[in-house]
C-alpha cells in the first residue's frame, strides 16, 4: 500500500525534465510524510486499541462505581431518582444499627462457606479423576460443565421443586430411607444449605475444569520421582499435586469468594420474594440491596450496602494477597 | 492469579503453526516467572516421551465415582424436562414423575405465549449476539495491544484490566437505573446491552493467547512492508486469534445469555430477556409448575443445543483461561 505512495510515477519521470523533478521532491516529501505517519500510527494505535476498553469501563463500570459512593451520602427515592438530598454518613450509620443488615451479611458469609467449600474440595477431586485416562473423557467433561450453562434463574427453579416440601423429590428420597418431610424452605439452616447446593451445583464441573488445566500442566517428572520414593496414590496427590495447584487453588478461592459476595440470584427465586424467605433466613447482601433500592425505594441507603459490600471484597482481597505471600515465603 | 491464566500447554494451543519455535521464544521472554519458562523450555520432546503413556488408567471405582458425578450433573436439567411434560396435578403427587408424560407441547405454548418466552428469546439472542460481537472485537483488540505492542503505563493499565474484573455488578446498579430513568430507557434493549458491551476477562484471554500464538515477526515484517496500524490487525492478528475469538464468543454468549442482576432491574415483563421472564414465572406469574418447567426448559434450550455441538471446544475456552465472568 506505502510501496505504491512512495513509488514516484515512472511515466512522468520518462517525459519532460522539471516536472520529473518535481515528482522526485513530491515523492521524497511523500517518503518523509508517510514516515512521520508511520511513527504517528505506531505511537498512537496501541491508545486507539485498548480506547474502546477503557471507555466503556470509564461509562460503565467506574463512573457508576464512583457515583455509588456519591449516593450513599444522599437520601434518594426510587420515585425520583434525579432529587437527591444530602444526608452525609447517615446511611452507613443507619446500616451498622440495622439488623436486617447483620442478618444479611452473616447469612452471605454462612451460604459463602457452605457452597464454597464443598464447591471446591469436590472439584479437586473431579479434577483428580479426569486427569486419569479415561474413555470418553471429552463427554465427562462436557457433562460436568453443562450445569455452568443453565442460567441461574432455570437452575433455581427446578431445585426450588427438588426441594420441595411435599412434592420435592429430595424429601420423597429422604423419605425412603426413614427421614420424614423436611421444611427446606422454611429453617434457617435447610434453606441456606439448598441455596448453597444450587451454587455447589452450578459451579463444581467449572472449577473442576481449571483444576484439571492445572494439573496438566505438572511436570510428570515429579510423580515419578514420588514414586520412586515409595509414595502412594494419595500421597502423590497430597504431596505433588495439591502444592503444584497452590497459586490455581487460591485464584479460585478468590473468585469464589467474589461471587459468593455478590449471590443474588439463587436466593431471590429459591423463595421467589426479595424478602428471601418469611424471616429473611436466606436473604444474602445482594438480595438486601435490591430489597432497600427497588421495594423500600431506598437508593440512597442500597448505594450504601453496594458500597460496604465493596469494602468487605477489598478486606477478603487483601486478607488473600497476605495469606498467598505468607505461603509464597515460606516456601 | 496470573499464574492460572497462563496455563497453556504447547501441545493444547488450539493455533499449533509453523512458527511455533519462534513463538516459544517470544512466550519465554515475555514470562514473569521462571517456571513457565523452564517448563516451556524443556519442550515437545519431553512431553512426546511423557505425555500420555505415563497417565495413570482409570480404575472402576474412578468411572464408577465419574458417572455419579455425571447423573448428578444432568439429572436436573432431565428432570426439567420430565416435570414440563407433565401437568400441575401430576407434579403434586408423591412419587415424583421420573419418566415423560404427554404435555410437553402445551406447556411449552403456554409459556411461549402466556409467558412471554418467544418474545424474550427472540430478545435474548439480540442481546447476547451483540454483546458477543462487541465484546470480542474490543477484547482482540486491546489484547492485541497488551500482548504484543510497546506504549506507556501498559503495565498499570493492564494491572486495571484485572482489577475492574473484581467489581461486583452491584456497584453500578443504582446510577445505572438513574441513567436509564433519565433516558427513559426503561425496556429498551439498548440498556442491558450498552453497560456490557466490554469484559475484563476478554482482554485478559485474548491478551494471553496473542502473547503465544502470533509471532512478533509477523508484526514487524508487515510494518516493514508498510502496512498500517488497522491493516496488520485485520490481515494479520485476526486470522492468528480467530480460534481464540470463537472461543471467547461461546463463553461471552453464555454468559450473557444468563445475565441476571441488571436485566431484572433494567426491564419488566413487557420486553423481556430470558432471565427476567424466568423470574416472572419464579414469582408466580402463571402458577403453574409444569408450566414453569416448560419456561426453564425453553430456556436453556438453546444453550444446552449449542453445548452438545461445541461442548469440546467450550471445555477448551474454559480451560484455556478460565475466570468467572
Amino acid at each position: 500500500m506505502t510501496s505504491s505512495r512512495t513509488d514516484p510515477l515512472p511515466g512522468a519521470r520518462a517525459t519532460t525534465a522539471p516536472p520529473a523533478a518535481g515528482a522526485a521532491g513530491r515523492a521524497h516529501r511523500q517518503v518523509r510524510g508517510g514516515r512521520r505517519r508511520h511513527r504517528w500510527d505506531a505511537r498512537f494505535s496501541p491508545y486507539a486499541f485498548i480506547a474502546p476498553f477503557f471507555l466503556f469501563f470509564a461509562a460503565f463500570g467506574l463512573f457508576p462505581l464512583l457515583y455509588t459512593g456519591w449516593a450513599s451520602l444522599h437520601r434518594v427515592s426510587l420515585h425520583d431518582p434525579t432529587h437527591m438530598e444530602w444526608v452525609g454518613l447517615q446511611n452507613f450509620s443507619r446500616l451498622l444499627e440495622d439488623d436486617f443488615f447483620w442478618n444479611a451479611l452473616r447469612n452471605t458469609f454462612t451460604i459463602g462457606v457452605l457452597s464454597t467449600v464443598p464447591q471446591l474440595l469436590m472439584a479437586l477431586g473431579l479434577a483428580h479423576l479426569l486427569n486419569y485416562k479415561l474413555r470418553g473423557s471429552t463427554f465427562f467433561r462436557v457433562a460436568v460443565l453443562t450445569p455452568y450453562a443453565t442460567s441461574v434463574a432455570a437452575a433455581t427453579l427446578v431445585f426450588a421443586m427438588l426441594f420441595g416440601r411435599d412434592y420435592g423429590m429430595i424429601n420423597w428420597a429422604l423419605g425412603l430411607v426413614g427421614i420424614d418431610h423436611v421444611d427446606w424452605e422454611n429453617g434457617t439452616w435447610t434453606s441456606q444449605l439448598a441455596v448453597s447446593a444450587i451454587v455447589v451445583w452450578r459451579w463444581t464441573g467449572y472449577n473442576a475444569l481449571i483444576y484439571l488445566a492445572a494439573m496438566q500442566a505438572v511436570p510428570h517428572d515429579l510423580y515419578e520421582s514420588a514414586a520412586l520414593d515409595g509414595a502412594s496414590r494419595w500421597q502423590q496427590f497430597r504431596h505433588v499435586t495439591v502444592p503444584s495447584l497452590r497459586p490455581t487453588i487460591l485464584f479460585t478461592v478468590v473468585v469464589s469468594t467474589i461471587g459468593a459476595t455478590q449471590l443474588f440470584g439463587e436466593p431471590l427465586l429459591f423463595g421467589g420474594s426479595q424478602t428471601g424467605g418469611g424471616s429473611h433466613q436466606y436473604q444474602t447482601l445482594g438480595l438486601y440491596l435490591y430489597e432497600q433500592g427497588w421495594f423500600n425505594f431506598q437508593l440512597g441507603r442500597a448505594s450504601a450496602i453496594a458500597w460496604a459490600m465493596l469494602l468487605i471484597l477489598i478486606a477478603v482481597g487483601l486478607l488473600n494477597w497476605l495469606i498467598a505471600r505468607r505461603l509464597g515465603r515460606t516456601r | 492469579m496470573p499464574a492460572t491464566l497462563r496455563r497453556r500447554t504447547p501441545g493444547s494451543r488450539p493455533g499449533g503453526r509453523p512458527g511455533t519455535e519462534a513463538d516459544d521464544a517470544t512466550e519465554g521472554h515475555t514470562r514473569a516467572d521462571g517456571t513457565g519458562t523452564a517448563r516451556r523450555g524443556r519442550g515437545p520432546r519431553l512431553r512426546k516421551a511423557g505425555g500420555a503413556g505415563r497417565q495413570l488408567h482409570a480404575g472402576p471405582f474412578a468411572y464408577a465415582v465419574l458417572v455419579l458425578f455425571t447423573v448428578g450433573s444432568l439429572f436436573p436439567l432431565v428432570w426439567t424436562a420430565i416435570a414440563a411434560s407433565r401437568d400441575n396435578q401430576r407434579l403434586a403427587e408423591t412419587p415424583p414423575p421420573f419418566w415423560f408424560g404427554g404435555n410437553l407441547f402445551a406447556n411449552l405454548t403456554t409459556a411461549w405465549q402466556d409467558a412471554n418466552m418467544g418474545k424474550a428469546l427472540v430478545n435474548t439472542v439480540f442481546v447476547a449476539g451483540c454483546i458477543t460481537l462487541s465484546t470480542v472485537l474490543f477484547a482482540t483488540l486491546a489484547g492485541y495491544a497488551f500482548a504484543k505492542l510497546r506504549f506507556r503505563a501498559k503495565n498499570l493499565l493492564l494491572m486495571m484490566v484485572i482489577g475492574t474484573m473484581m467489581v461486583p455488578p452491584q456497584l453500578s446498579v443504582v446510577p445505572l437505573f438513574m441513567a436509564v430513568a433519565e433516558l427513559e430507557w426503561t425496556n429498551q434493549l439498548q440498556a442491558v446491552i450498552l453497560p456490557m458491551m466490554v469484559n475484563a476477562f476478554g482482554v485478559f484471554f485474548m491478551r494471553q493467547y496473542l502473547t503465544g500464538a502470533l509471532p512478533t515477526e509477523l508484526i514487524e515484517a508487515a510494518r516493514v512492508d508498510g502496512a498500517h496500524s488497522l491493516r496488520i490487525v485485520w490481515h494479520v492478528v485476526f486470522p492468528v486469534a480467530r480460534p481464540a475469538m470463537a472461543v471467547l464468543g461461546m463463553l461471552t454468549f453464555v454468559l450473557a445469555w444468563n445475565e441476571f442482576f441488571w436485566p431484572i432491574i433494567a426491564l419488566t415483563q413487557d420486553n423481556p430477556t430470558v432471565q427476567v421472564a424466568l423470574t416472572g414465572l419464579g414469582r408466580g406469574y402463571i402458577p403453574d409448575e409444569s408450566v414453569i418447567m416448560a419456561g426453564a426448559l425453553l430456556g436453556t434450550l438453546p444453550l444446552l443445543i449449542a453445548f452438545t455441538l461445541f461442548g469440546k471446544q467450550i471445555v477448551g475456552g474454559v480451560m484455556q483461561g478460565a475466570v468467572k465472568g
